[in-house]
């Protein structure tokens, strides 16, 4: 990926995806409803392959960061009423900010002590955070606990999903092409050699892991103001691996093709759904021929995980191994 | 004081079902540096064995006894351990010697796979587990009771440590796995073979599993194909608790894992239970990462 006209691409993505949204009332509801996900998919797929791809920092707890700008962002928009659309607008915009701000804290809490640990003792400790963190939402009684918080309003739109998606491709990709990133890559490539050279690993691993954590925050403001209910169950151990599933198929450090892989994966089930709903061809089974494969995504997901560590650990969609930065 | 006997029982029944997964962990780690994601999805596994060969069995020994209990058990960890013969063999020895990152994804897609294909052949809804062994209640004093279930849990437990603890001192076999825990290349150099070996591990490993299967079966009687993430994940804890790589740590992180357990959902509230395990998690790592019974290893270039 070149990037010497990133910042005009970033503008151009942020203008399209402003006038697409002013058009959004032509599109099908449950369409607009896939984009936002492909969109939300996109920035959690991303914002992770910052600490997993480019760090080398094996984070299975994503879904909790989700979680914390979820909640943060529908319990202050539930604060207010309808208002006008620009009262609207920027009270969101606000809302997710203060999502993503409050899970960059958790992140940085969460970081601080686990970042130590490395490989799979860092997986299981964000794995466990993850779940503490859910465990806390289930016995939040000002956020309904287990019985989930309604969201009143569905501020969610195009301009929203994409520009936040299109925004944290940019930062990720400035992020790693600076002169400062490229000791995230130095601390994935070989931790030892990279402080031996004076690079402060830690300091590199938990700023992956805050600004990851930011942009999971604002998607999961960006989730609760689409779906417009949420759950703690939501954003369980599954949550967090189908995000990773996103970042391994893609390509660990790949970006581009963790973007291919965070639609593909989103449209996978619905595709699904698609199938399980087409009507039997007379004479052959009886109704629903296909709607066992509904439940089989997680089936797929795993299949996948075993077959491309098998055969290609480097994602599908890497083909050659490049330095991140020309020579 | 009858509360704080009642929950001591009830966390010693759980944590000694946690020991014989940790032991899985902690022995497959020692040989292999690497956390077998899928060990706790084969404790679900082992309970699905018995509940499909019950009925079986029934029909040649009288149930519920002894013998047929016995019977079960002994079967699944059979088939148990095959299944982990098998996951080593086609899932984790084609990637031996790769980054351990890759290993350990590998790892979570076979547990992912058994889970999921689980729910789909099994079915999603919690199973009701048939009793393989009488209940009594063994001891009614005051508000403590005590049922002939646990006492199974805890001396079937014993039993099996016994039988580990004698394979891992007194066997041929048992010294080959010392060997190959201890240093890998020097091991094989001595002629130890060891891709027997390390299949012996999982088949252990798996077997013990599928031990803690029943016996959780057993105790808490509805089984499901998700019924081993929470365990697994627990047991792991368990196992770095006690210092992973540690036969006697894994016993006693499940043991200490258990009781805590035990007493917050006793005496703080029962919602709270399941964050326990990682809570002393995060602790331990930071203050002994080593853990209780480990050494210390220092990393080198």
């Amino acid at each position: 990926m070149t990037f010497k006209h990133a910042k005009l691409l970033l503008l151009a993505a942020l203008l399209l995806s402003l006038l697409i949204s002013l058009f959004a009332g032509r599109i099908n509801s449950y369409v607009l409803f896939v984009l936002y996900a492909i969109g939300i998919n996109i920035i959690l797929a991303v914002s992770l392959n910052l600490i997993n791809g480019y760090t080398g920092q094996f984070s299975l707890g994503h879904a909790g960061f989700m979680a914390v700008g979820g909640y943060t962002a529908a319990v202050i928009t539930n604060q207010f009423g309808d208002l006008n659309a620009f009262a609207a607008g920027a009270l969101f915009f606000g809302a997710l900010l203060a999502g993503g701000l409050l899970a960059a804290v958790t992140g940085l809490l969460v970081g601080l002590p686990t970042l130590r640990l490395r490989g799979d003792y860092l997986a299981i400790v964000t794995l466990g955070f993850g779940e503490i963190i859910r465990v806390i939402f289930q016995n939040m009684n000002a956020v309904g606990a287990a019985r989930g918080l309604s969201v009143m309003h569905g501020y969610t739109n195009f301009f929203w999903t994409f520009g936040t998606a299109a925004v944290t491709v940019y930062v990720v990709t400035a992020l790693v092409h600076s002169t400062y990133g490229r000791g995230f890559i130095a601390v994935r490539d070989d931790e030892v050699a990279a402080e031996a050279m004076g690079i402060n690993t830690t300091k590199y691993k938990v700023t992956a892991f805050v600004v990851g954590a930011f942009f999971a925050g604002m998607a999961g403001g960006l989730y609760a103001h689409s779906i417009q209910f949420l759950t703690p169950s939501g954003f369980n151990f599954m949550q967090s691996i189908a995000i990773v599933v996103m970042v391994i198929l893609g390509g660990m450090g790949n970006t581009p093709g963790v973007i291919i892989a965070a639609i593909l994966l989103t449209l996978l089930p619905e595709g699904l759904r698609w199938l399980a709903g087409i009507p039997s061809l007379p004479g052959i089974a009886k109704a629903y021929p296909f709607a066992w494969v509904g439940n089989t995504r997680m089936i797929i997901y795993s299949l996948l995980l075993i077959g491309l560590m098998l055969t290609r650990p480097q994602g599908l969609f890497t083909w050659k191994r490049r330095p991140i930065l020309p020579a | 004081m009858t509360e704080f006997l009642q929950q001591l029982i009830n966390g010693l029944a759980f944590g000694s079902i946690l020991a014989l997964i940790a032991l899985g962990y902690t022995m497959v780690y020692g040989i292999l540096r690497f956390i077998n994601f899928a060990h706790g999805d084969v404790f679900m596994l082992g309970a699905f064995a018995g509940f499909y060969l019950a009925p079986k069995i029934a029909r040649v020994l009288p149930t519920p006894s002894i013998g047929s209990g016995l019977a079960v058990l002994f079967a699944a960890m059979l088939i148990c351990a095959a299944i982990g013969v098998v996951i080593e063999r086609f899932a984790y020895r084609p990637l031996r010697g790769r980054p351990k990152l890759t290993v350990l994804i590998t790892a979570i897609g076979v547990s992912l796979f058994l889970e999921y294909t689980g729910q789909f052949v099994f079915g999603a809804a919690p199973k009701s587990f048939p009793r393989l062994i009488p209940d009594y209640p063994i001891a009614h004093v005051g508000g403590l009771s005590v049922t002939s279930d646990q006492i199974i849990v805890l001396s079937v437990t014993g039993l099996l440590l016994v039988a580990l603890r004698f394979i891992v001192l007194k066997t041929k076999i048992g010294m080959a796995m010392r060997a190959l825990s201890f240093n890998p290349e020097a091991a094989a150099l001595m002629g130890v073979n060891t891709d027997i070996v390390i299949s012996f591990t999982f088949a252990l490993g798996s077997a013990l599993a599928a031990a803690a299967g029943i016996l959780f079966a057993i105790n808490y009687p509805a089984i499901d194909p998700l019924m081993g993430i929470l365990p697994g994940l627990k047991a792991f804890v368990a196992a770095v608790l006690g210092g992973i790589g540690n036969l006697p740590g894994a016993v006693l992180g499940g043991l200490i894992i258990g009781v805590t357990e035990a007493f917050v959902s006793g005496y703080i509230s029962s919602t709270y239970r399941d964050a326990i395990a990682f809570g002393v998690l995060i602790l331990i790592l930071l203050v002994k990462p080593s853990g209780l019974l480990g050494k210390k290893e220092v990393e080198k270039v």
